[in-house]
């Protein structure tokens, strides 16, 4: 495993820390924002070159400044006064520490897991285009009807809510 | 250690930070970007077995991950906008002082 790949690793790991325990709202999604970056970087040293451009332009593009613009509408841009920790965190951490040793420790003693190190494939966008458009054609159809349908439903549920009348009839 | 189980450890201490901050903290959106994390780390996974796994030339982990990157922008864009209707509706985003479903 190459050094830049281990160091892009700790930066990932230190970013997504930060955007988990920083007080201001702001700086967390600054944060998110390196975590993103930081697991593109290690796409493409991991050789998947489309998957590392589609995280940026996704999530670096599009997923950050939506987090930045739901931060801002709901005007927690400023640092709070008052616990930003939920009651009851040390069960949240004591079961993520938890959940990490046993997913550490399987992953240390699996047997199943291949020990030679295969050499790297060879891909390239033509090659993820074909398969798309021949074998996966139906999941990509059914991608983009959910994306239409989610994007239809988030406007509806972020629309205004429409004026109460009161008893006597007059808009409130 | 083998590549693949370095990038296994990383995912999984990636997924555990993203569970801790689902869990323990107290804004939504905060909660939310937990969950992308731990998507994140799902996607590392598939990744680092396509590399190092058997049959890497059938692109199965690369696609699944397109189609996990498309669904969680969905899951993204959704959920902000239900953040966004709570805090118009309670003037507040902090999911311990949401505690009525009725309206």
């Amino acid at each position: 495993m190459s050094l830049p790949f281990l160091i892009t690793a700790i930066v990932t790991l230190f970013a997504a820390a930060a955007a988990m325990s920083l007080r201001n709202l702001v700086h967390c999604a600054l944060s998110f924002v390196v975590v993103f970056a930081g697991l593109a970087a290690m796409y493409l040293q991991l050789g998947a070159q489309f998957v590392g451009f589609a995280q940026i332009l996704v999530y670096v593009g599009a997923v950050a400044i939506l987090i930045v613009f739901a931060i801002l509408l709901t005007r927690s841009g400023e640092t709070p006064n008052q616990a930003v920790i939920a009651p009851g965190w040390f069960y949240g951490i004591a079961i993520s520490a938890v959940v990490f040793t046993m997913l550490g420790w399987s992953v240390l003693n699996s047997k199943t897991l291949p020990k030679e190190i295969a050499a790297a494939p060879e891909t390239s966008v033509k090659n993820i285009g074909d398969v798309l458009m021949n074998k996966y054609v139906l999941p990509l159809e059914l991608i983009g009807l959910l994306l239409t349908a989610a994007m239809i439903g988030a406007v509806i549920i972020a629309l205004k809510e429409p004026s109460k009348t009161d008893n006597a009839g007059r808009k409130s | 250690m083998t590549p693949l189980q370095i990038c296994l450890l990383i995912s999984a201490l990636l997924f555990a930070i993203g569970f801790a901050g689902a869990v323990t903290r107290r804004h939504a959106i905060l909660a939310l970007v937990g969950i992308e994390l731990m998507l994140n780390a799902a996607n590392l996974n598939f990744i680092a077995f396509w590399r190092y796994g058997a049959h890497p030339e059938a692109l199965t982990g690369v696609l699944f991950v397109i189609f996990s990157i498309a669904i969680a922008a969905a899951e993204a864009a959704v959920g902000l906008a239900l953040v966004i209707a709570i805090y118009r509706h309670y003037k507040t985003s902090n999911l311990d002082e949401v505690k009525e479903l009725k309206g």
